[in-house]
This record gives C-alpha cells, sequence and structure tokens, in this order.
C-alpha cells in the first residue's frame, strides 16, 4: 500500500521531469500534481467511521456510563456536563484548540502549535496534515477533536454531584485550550515528549492520564460529597452503567485502531490487542473483587472493562497479543486496588474513580508499553527486546503530564472559583442538582 | 367489615392474590412499599464501599372483607405468603366503619 503510493509519487515527479524538457507549462502542472498530496479512500473511510465511534463514546457512552453510577437525583446534571462538554470542545476546538495541538508552533513549537489555524483557517476540501498525509485534513482535525472532548469528559466523574454548571462550563473551556492542547502538542504535535520517543499510540497519556490527575485535583480541590462515608450514595441504575461501558469498549475501536490514522495492519493489530487487553482486566477486576468482597459484580466487571481499555491505549499499535494479556491482567487488579483499598485509605472522594481508573490505568498501560513493544509491530523496541531506557522514557511523559496537568487543572480552579464559585450551596447538593440546576428531574 | 392489611415479599404477590380470588374476594389494592422488622436489612457493595440498605422493598396489600369472612382471608394469606424465611411480612386486621361504591351509591357489605 504504502509502497504503491511512493511509487505513484516517483512516476509523477520522473514524468514532470520529463515533461519539462518539452513543455514548461505543462511540467509545472505535473509538479503540482506531484507535490499534492494522496489521499487513501481507504484509510479516509476507516478514518470518518473512527471518528464517528469515538464521538459515540462521549454520548452516549460515558454519558450512561456515568449517568447510571450517581444517585437518581443528580443523573440529569451528570449526562448534561457530558453532552456540553462535547458541544464546548467543539466549538473551542475549531477556534484554536486545533491549531495549539496539531500545527507547526515555530520557536515554541516543543511546547505548543502556532495560530496559523486559527478558526481552522487554511483547512479546505484538499488539505491534510503531515500527521496524516493520507487523509483529508478536515477527517483528522475532527477524529483529533472527538478526543479533545472524551478527556475533559472524563474528568466530571471525579466531581460528579457537586460541581456547579457555570463553573464547569469555564473550567472545560479553559483545561482544553491551556492542559489538553499543549499536552497533545507534546506527545503528538512535534513537541518534546514525541521528540524524547515516548510511546503512546491512541493517548494514555494525553487523555487517561491527563484526565485522571485533572480528576484527582478536582476531586480534592471540592472537597468531599455532603454525607461521604455515611450516606448511601449507591449507583441508581447499573443497566444504564453496562450500556454506557459496552458503547465504550465499542468505540474504543475507533479510538485505538484510528489512532493507526490509516486502515491497514496496525490498525488491525491495534484493534486485536484492545479486544484482549480489555475482556482480561474485566476478568482481572471480576476475579480480585470476588475474593475480596466475596461478590462478582456488575460494576466490577464493567469497571474492569474500562480499566482495560485504558490501560491498552498507550500500547496499542506497538504490542502484541501477549504482552496485551499482560496489560488487561495489570490494569484489572491494580485499577481495582487503587478504586476500592487505595481509595479509602487516603480518603479523598473522586465520586466515580476517574483517578482510580483512567490515571492509575493510563500509568499502568503506558509503564507496561515500554516493557512489551515490539519492534515488528510500531518499529519500537520494549524492555522484553532489550530496550530497558523505554521505560524510563515512559516515566519521563508520564512525570510530565503530571505535573503539568496537575499544576495546571489547579490554577484553573482556583480562577473558576474566583469568577463563579466552584461548589453548589449545602441545600442544592443534598436536594439534588437536576431539579436545582436544570430545572428537571427523572421520577 | 375489617380491612386486611398484609405487608408480604413482593415474589409472593400472585400467590396470595390467587388465594384471596379463590375465596371469591372481589379486588384489592396493592402498593409497593419499604419497611423492615427482624429481617433487618442487607448490604451492598460497590467498588469496595459498603453500603446498609436498612429498608428492603416489600408489598403491602389492603382488601377490606365482610367480618365473618376475616380468618378465612388471614388464613388463606399466611399460607399463600409463607416461605418460614425470616421477613416474610405481617398481617394486621383493623375495622371499617362504612364503604361506599361510587357508582352506584351502595353501601357497607353491598358495596364489597
Amino acid at each position: 500500500m504504502t509502497l504503491a503510493k511512493y511509487l505513484r509519487g516517483a512516476v509523477a515527479a520522473l514524468a514532470a521531469l520529463l515533461i519539462a524538457k518539452l513543455d514548461p507549462a505543462l511540467a509545472q502542472e505535473a509538479a503540482a500534481e506531484a507535490a499534492k498530496p494522496t489521499i487513501d479512500s481507504g484509510d479516509t473511510a476507516w478514518m470518518l467511521t473512527s471518528t464517528a465511534l469515538v464521538l459515540m463514546m462521549t454520548v452516549p457512552g460515558l454519558a450512561l456510563f456515568y449517568g447510571g453510577m450517581v444517585r437518581k437525583k443528580n443523573v440529569l446534571s451528570i449526562i448534561m456536563q457530558c453532552f456540553a462538554t462535547t458541544c464546548i470542545v467543539t466549538v473551542a476546538w475549531m477556534v484554536i484548540g486545533y491549531s495549539w495541538a496539531f500545527t507547526d508552533g515555530g520557536g515554541m513549537q516543543s511546547y505548543l502549535g502556532g495560530m496559523s489555524q486559527f478558526m481552522l483557517k487554511g483547512m479546505t476540501i484538499d488539505s491534510t496534515n503531515a500527521l496524516a498525509a493520507t487523509i483529508p485534513e478536515s477527517v483528522f482535525m475532527t477524529f483529533q477533536m472527538t478526543f479533545a472532548i472524551i478527556t475533559p469528559a472524563l474528568i466530571v466523574g471525579a466531581f460528579a454531584d457537586r460541581m456547579k454548571f457555570s463553573a464547569l462550563v469555564l473550567f472545560i473551556t479553559l483545561w482544553v485550550l491551556i492542559v489538553y492542547a499543549p499536552i497533545a502538542h507534546w506527545v503528538w504535535g512535534g513537541g518534546f515528549l514525541g521528540g524524547a520517543g515516548v510511546l503512546d499510540f491512541a493517548g494514555g497519556t494525553v487523555v487517561h492520564i491527563n484526565a485522571g490527575i485533572a480528576g484527582l485535583v478536582t476531586a480534592v480541590y471540592l472537597g468531599k460529597r455532603a454525607g461521604y462515608g455515611t450516606e448511601n450514595m449507591a449507583p441508581h441504575n447499573l443497566v444504564y452503567s453496562l450500556a454506557g461501558a459496552a458503547l465504550l469498549w465499542v468505540g474504543w475501536f475507533g479510538f485505538n485502531a484510528g489512532s493507526a490514522v490509516a486502515a491497514g495492519g496496525r490498525a488491525g493489530m491495534a484493534m486485536a490487542v484492545t479486544q484482549i487487553a480489555t475482556a482480561t482486566a474485566a476478568l482481572a477486576w471480576m476475579f480480585a473483587e470476588w475474593l475480596v468482597h466475596r461478590k462478582p459484580s456488575v460494576l466490577g466487571i464493567i469497571s474492569g472493562a474500562v480499566a482495560g481499555l485504558v490501560a491498552i491505549t498507550p500500547a496499542s499499535g506497538f504490542v502484541g497479543p501477549a504482552g496485551a494479556l499482560w496489560i488487561g491482567a495489570a490494569a484489572g487488579v491494580g485499577c481495582f486496588f487503587a478504586a476500592t483499598t487505595v481509595k479509602r485509605a487516603i480518603g479523598y472522594d473522586d465520586s466515580l474513580d476517574v483517578f482510580g481508573v483512567h490515571g492509575v490505568g493510563g500509568i499502568i498501560g503506558a509503564i507496561l508499553t515500554g516493557v512489551f513493544a515490539v519492534e515488528a509491530i510500531g518499529g519500537a523496541k520494549g524492555a522484553l527486546e532489550g530496550n530497558v531506557g523505554q521505560i524510563w522514557t515512559q516515566i519521563e511523559g508520564i512525570a510530565a503530564t503530571v505535573i503539568w496537568s496537575g499544576l495546571a487543572t489547579f490554577v484553573i480552579l482556583v480562577v473558576v472559583n474566583i469568577l463563579t464559585g466552584v461548589r453548589v450551596s449545602q441545600p442544592v447538593e443534598i436536594e439534588g442538582l437536576d431539579i436545582n440546576l436544570h430545572g428537571e428531574v427523572v421520577p | 367489615m375489617k380491612l386486611v392489611m398484609a405487608i408480604i415479599k413482593p415474589f409472593k404477590l400472585d400467590e396470595v392474590r390467587q388465594a384471596l380470588t379463590e375465596l371469591g374476594l372481589q379486588g384489592m389494592t396493592v402498593t409497593e412499599v419499604k419497611g423492615y422488622g427482624r429481617q433487618k436489612g442487607h448490604t451492598e457493595i460497590y467498588r469496595g464501599a459498603e453500603y446498609a440498605v436498612n429498608f428492603l422493598p416489600k408489598i403491602k396489600i389492603e382488601v377490606v372483607v365482610p367480618t365473618k369472612m376475616v380468618d378465612k382471608a388471614v388464613e388463606a394469606i399466611v399460607a399463600a405468603a409463607k416461605t418460614g424465611q425470616i421477613g416474610d411480612g405481617k398481617i394486621f386486621v383493623v375495622p371499617v366503619e362504612q364503604t361506599v361504591r361510587i357508582r352506584t351509591g351502595e353501601t357497607n357489605e353491598s358495596a364489597l
């Protein structure tokens, strides 16, 4: 496939040279033809599909997953937060987010993209981004937009049941531009982490560690929910959560296999390892819970599946099936203990375990990518192939993300708190956000 | 006339309804309720967080019967609703002063 593309380009260039001897005007036309990027219809078709799949992860996938886990008095507030985040990020990404993440930043290139595509200037039906030369830029931009949407949407699980909606609107807008866009640029847009050789195929660092840390900071900053530890905060409908988790799972094929930005062997392998790691992690969580708490629960098996999806995200496209199995097992058990034992021991109230699942799962996945990467699959060797240094490179990526996400999220929260206040009043929280913030209830 | 009020396990509702119908009783009112007696509640665990659920779901049946039918009705409910396990429920019998069928204006036993 790729060879054919090169050949086509080479033939066109050769033809241009030959024609130049004969007719200068024709030569110019042929040279333009040679320089014009080759859009591959197979790649484009797959990326159009992937984009739709990733959007489906947030609405309705994540909205249902989270919606089922909160109490009934707050279910509308959390699905509203997911839906509104989708809309806010779309506009922010169109205005400047895409440009900051995926264009050349000149002197600042290591840290941030430029302003050249402000308001998507220069995006035409013929344009491409050098990072994905075989698909139209419009598709690449929208595909990346769906990643920018789900990342802040993941965070809302951490502060569920207690954040003001006005604060959420401000927080999401600032966060996606100040935290997400730069980190996406560091890893994928030509920034310093990608340059250092950090392996993150589909966003274990950019999306999941980032959202996990931001979730932890927000949960601690807002404080515990009223009645935490004494009142019954059981999920109100785990059937919704299971439907949501299943939509996340299916959508994740667009997330991981789509991150190949091509319809080829690497996308296929990414899909296979995603499936394997997810199922393994679901079983690992289920068995761990069965041993510790005596019963295998629905919430447990679906939480394990999401933990596996998270952990395989950076590794898909780099590891093989055996690596996926180990990554899934580690994520299932690791996230189970993070979201149950460790959370209780430390005593923070991350309502829906954004840190325990996405933060911890993302870190497990990022490190194990450095262990299990196979050169024949992704062109990068992991520790098992003798490249032990890759683990340190992965840790460098984790550290940079944790520091920036943690600090910037904190500063954004302080600013938002000054502007609107971040937390609802206690009577509002006790009566429920749905009726007080949105004027609606689920009977 | 007496009001027979029975709190039973939800899955026993159909057997109790059948037993009362066989006695010739027409109609009853059923409500989904929550409560506890000696059974107390149970414990639910979500991601390691344990919640004691004190109020368990039960069904409350209300049926007004002629006084001479009370004992048979109570026996029928006990027979149908009994599992022998803790949490089978309770029956209360209270006197009723008056009954009116709204459609026809009939009163008392002829309105049952």
